[in-house]
């Protein structure tokens, strides 16, 4: 049976990377006893995807990954669990059952939405802020340098921008994620910044992840949060 | 949310910041502000060796379970950390607490290797502690020396308050509580080091004096504080199934070097290889029952989530119950997604049959250690490996399926000639030749022969204290005669040889051997920058040479000078239970390729019966 778990990376753990949060996954199944299903083989492995992976150094209250399992308790009592197993700033938030050919989670991202807030000390010296930022989202083109190893392109960013505002807590941003478009909300930073003109610090940005979206849009774009896929056990 | 000792800007500027963090699965994570008294635990390298270690994982737990301790871990910052912590003045911390190291009762500090000794300096050095015990104040931490390396202290001595000789997990109690009590009578520093001279094991260093011949030899070691025992004994655990053990082992976030569940079984060596400090300060033998391990590896593999369980001895072929731990272990976890690791393992019939039902025999390798080229050096080297049990050995293993062989030496062991160091290859060669010698269609592609030298380094305690070490050209010369040979054999496109550093090695030698002396070149050699001389790319042997250059001390004395039989050593004043004159004896008998049964076989009188335990009287009830 398919699973999908949503999990929430806070405080230190934002300095635990990606191939170290599998791992400690991998434990907490073992730990939780969860009836995981392994592969084949040697050297089993469990069966366990995760969906995106978030770089050192952000918060997120939404993560996911997918596993199989031989036989699950309710949602609840799973995600208890879980959480019994694990450590304190990576909760679990849900335990949910997927259809069976659902596709996973990795596959299937298309959107994450994210807080982006400054670091004590790094907040930029802007009068009308909100304005500023409606400025730049209303821009028909935004274009940044796109460096790799070789060479430099151009690269107009906005169209993988979907929603742009002020929040109370900080800058909200619904960006394209996954393997067909991928932005990440640094970028999205640096070219504001740029546009107001201003030079961009490496720490003065604290980036938090609030949700990953599967787009189940036939032509219009149609977001739905990775674990409304699944539904309790 | 914890207040670290780091901005989020250090820790995102420095490679891997989870080293520096702490709070990992099972972490003790007591209120140190609570505890009446706290104990740093230190092991002075990087964070990922240091979470390897099980004999920290054994000390922290039972340091925690005493309602009145609270126990935290201390790792050497990487360099790079190190380096931002030096330029912004900021406090060594532990890492569960985040406090200040200062802020500590205690640091204890594990010594598992001598290029290690730097870190210790790096250690105190950014924890703000004075580097010599001698200038610190009533504020400061006592500063504990525990582990392998403690078996000659007298190199780092001026650096430590006080020693434990032998397992902790017998006298820590005793020294705690004389802490209590000495605070709560308003007693100094002082008087409580006075008090802690007299625990069994422990060893103030300050309340002892060396006295020195012309010739440099060591005249005297007196103690001269009426408190300080002529002999400190060490201490030993009797009751292996029936003490401190973790039943939930700290889980790194992070990779670390030994990232698994670790099953001590024994400690101890019946086996008496001459080179191997381990086999004669661990003395006696002493099991663990196969019920205290069966409970232990249910308890540790459930709270620990790990996918890996290894076995941890000396020699674990020699554990009276292997067959049926290997069996349980295999029968309650294979096939679970849990890896079973043996190493230290003979290769005979059962062993191969055990690693083939636990590893991918493709992929896997043996491993043999014969440390000599020829039986007649093995014999002087007590290595109760002949050439039989190894040819025989790698057949069965060939006709089981392996190809690839990895074959441990060890070059500039006493009396070895040049016939010992070609018979290196020579012994190479025919196990390859073995496996050319299986028909065709059992053969699995090529065969992989892999051999590589360490060089010989004396150490205290062993039956080659008394044997001169190589100098760093004989080493190097004496590894290019090997390799000339090995390019003479038949089978040379199968075999591959290497060799180890020898600048470090002779450093070694000097650290193993060394006396109160060497403490200066080490505090020399740190202050010109030296840290993390464990580690290839960090060691620099220009500066340790000008640092012996500049505070006058020859590294011939410490390493190629020949000793007379009735030198007085710097550690003679430890008592580890294996007497000098069993030592003494055993070095003539290596002279004369006489080899000496192992314990089980007979007792050969080392001394080590004094302690009353393990395999001293097992067949005496």
């Amino acid at each position: 049976m398919k699973i999908r778990i949503k999990f929430g990376k806070y405080g230190d753990m934002k300095f635990i990377g990606h191939l170290d949060v599998m791992r400690y996954f991998q434990k907490v199944m073992r730990r939780a006893e969860v009836d995981i299903c392994y592969t084949a083989g040697f050297s089993p492995h469990q069966v366990m995807s995760f969906a995106a992976p978030l770089g050192v150094g952000l918060t997120s209250d939404g993560e996911y990954l997918d596993i199989e399992v031989n036989s699950a308790g309710s949602s609840e009592e799973m995600v208890r669990r879980m959480n019994q197993a694990g450590a304190e700033e990576i909760p679990v938030k849900s335990f949910r059952q997927l259809p069976d050919d659902a596709k996973n989670a990795m596959s299937l991202v298309a959107a994450a939405d994210y807080l982006v807030s400054f670091r004590p000390g790094h907040e930029p010296e802007i009068r009308d802020f909100g304005k500023a930022l409606e400025e730049f989202f209303a821009q028909e083109q935004i274009i940044i340098l796109k460096k790799t190893k070789k060479s430099e392109t151009e690269q107009d960013i906005r169209p993988m921008i979907y929603r742009l505002e002020l929040r109370q807590e900080g800058i909200f941003m619904q960006v394209a994620t996954g393997s067909a478009a991928n932005l990440k909300p640094e970028l999205v930073m640096e070219a504001f910044y740029r546009f107001l003109g201003l030079e961009a610090g490496q720490f003065d940005w604290m980036v938090h992840r609030l949700e990953v979206y599967a787009d189940t849009g036939e032509e219009q774009r149609k977001l739905v949060a990775l674990e409304d896929l699944g539904h309790e056990l | 949310m914890r207040k670290l000792a780091l901005s989020d800007e250090i820790l995102l500027s420095v490679e891997k910041p989870a080293r520096y963090l702490g709070n990992e699965i099972n972490a003790a994570a007591k209120d140190k502000s609570e505890a009446a008294v706290s104990v740093a635990m230190c092991f002075p390298d990087v964070y990922e060796i240091g979470m390897s270690h099980l004999g920290i994982q054994i000390l922290y737990d039972m340091f925690n379970q005493w309602e009145d301790t609270c126990c935290d871990r201390v790792y050497s910052p990487w360099v790079d950390l190190d380096a931002v912590m030096r330029r912004e003045k900021i406090p060594l911390f532990a890492v569960e607490s985040q406090e200040p190291v200062k802020s500590f009762d205690f640091l204890a500090i594990t010594l598992q290797y001598e290029m290690c000794y730097t870190n210790i300096l790096q250690v105190l050095d950014l924890s703000g502690i004075p580097l010599e015990a001698a200038e610190r104040g009533e504020e400061d931490p006592i500063v504990i020396g525990g582990g392998p390396c403690a078996y000659n202290p007298e190199p780092i001595a001026e650096f430590f308050d006080l020693f434990y000789m032998g397992e902790g997990e017998t006298q820590y109690r005793r020294l705690l509580d004389l802490y209590l009590e000495n605070k709560k009578n308003g007693g100094s520093r002082l008087d409580f080091l006075e008090l802690a001279a007299q625990v069994p094991g422990i060893y103030v260093p300050a309340f002892y004096e060396p006295e020195y011949h012309e010739d440099g030899t060591l005249a005297a070691f007196r103690p001269v504080n009426p408190h300080a025992p002529e002999k400190v004994r060490k201490e030993i655990v009797l009751e292996m199934s029936d003490t401190y053990y973790p039943k939930k082992p700290l889980v790194p976030f992070i990779r670390v070097t030994q990232d698994r569940v670790v099953l001590e079984i024994q400690r101890g060596c019946i086996r008496g290889c001459r080179f191997c400090q381990a086999g004669m300060v661990y003395r006696p033998v002493r099991e663990r029952s196969l019920e205290f391990l069966k409970n232990q590896a249910k308890e540790m593999l459930k709270s620990t989530g790990q996918d890996e369980i290894s076995l941890s001895s000396l020699s674990s072929s020699d554990y009276s119950c292997l067959e049926e731990l290997v069996n349980f272990l295999i029968e309650e976890f294979h096939g679970k997604g849990i890896n079973i690791s043996l190493p230290s393992l003979r290769i005979d019939a059962f062993s191969l049959d055990v690693m083939s039902k636990v590893q991918d025999v493709r992929k896997s390798s043996l491993t043999f250690a014969p440390e000599a080229g020829t039986q007649r050096l093995r014999d002087v080297i007590n290595k109760g490996l002949t050439e039989d049990v190894i040819l025989n050995g790698a057949a069965m293993a060939f006709e089981g399926g392996w190809n690839r062989v990895k074959l441990y030496f060890m070059l500039g062991q006493p009396t070895e000639t040049v016939e010992d160091m070609e018979g290196i290859a020579v012994l190479s060669n025919e196990i390859a030749k073995k496996y050319y010698e299986m028909p065709k269609e059992k053969r699995n592609g090529k065969v992989q022969v892999t051999a590589s030298s360490s060089f010989f380094v004396p150490k205290p305690f062993t039956p080659f204290q008394w044997a001169p070490m190589c100098t760093r050209e004989e080493f190097l010369n004496r590894a290019r005669i090997v390799n000339a040979k090995f390019k003479e054999q038949r089978n040379w496109k199968s075999m591959r040889y290497t060799w180890h550093e020898a600048d470090v090695t002779v450093l070694e030698g000097v650290l193993a051997r060394g006396d109160r002396r060497v403490g200066k070149v080490i505090r020399r050699a740190y202050e010109k920058g030296c840290i993390y001389d464990a580690w290839g790319e960090q060691f620099n042997n220009e500066k340790w040479l000008e640092a012996f250059e500049e505070c006058g001390i020859s590294i011939e004395f410490y390493t190629t000078r020949e000793r007379e039989p009735d030198e007085l050593f710097p550690w003679d004043f430890i008592d580890v239970g294996v007497t000098k004159e069993f030592l003494k004896r055993e070095w003539r008998n290596a002279l004369e390729g006489k080899t000496t049964p192992n314990c089980r076989m007979r007792c050969s009188g080392c001394g080590a019966m004094s302690f009353g335990g393990g395999v001293c009287i097992e067949n005496q009830n």
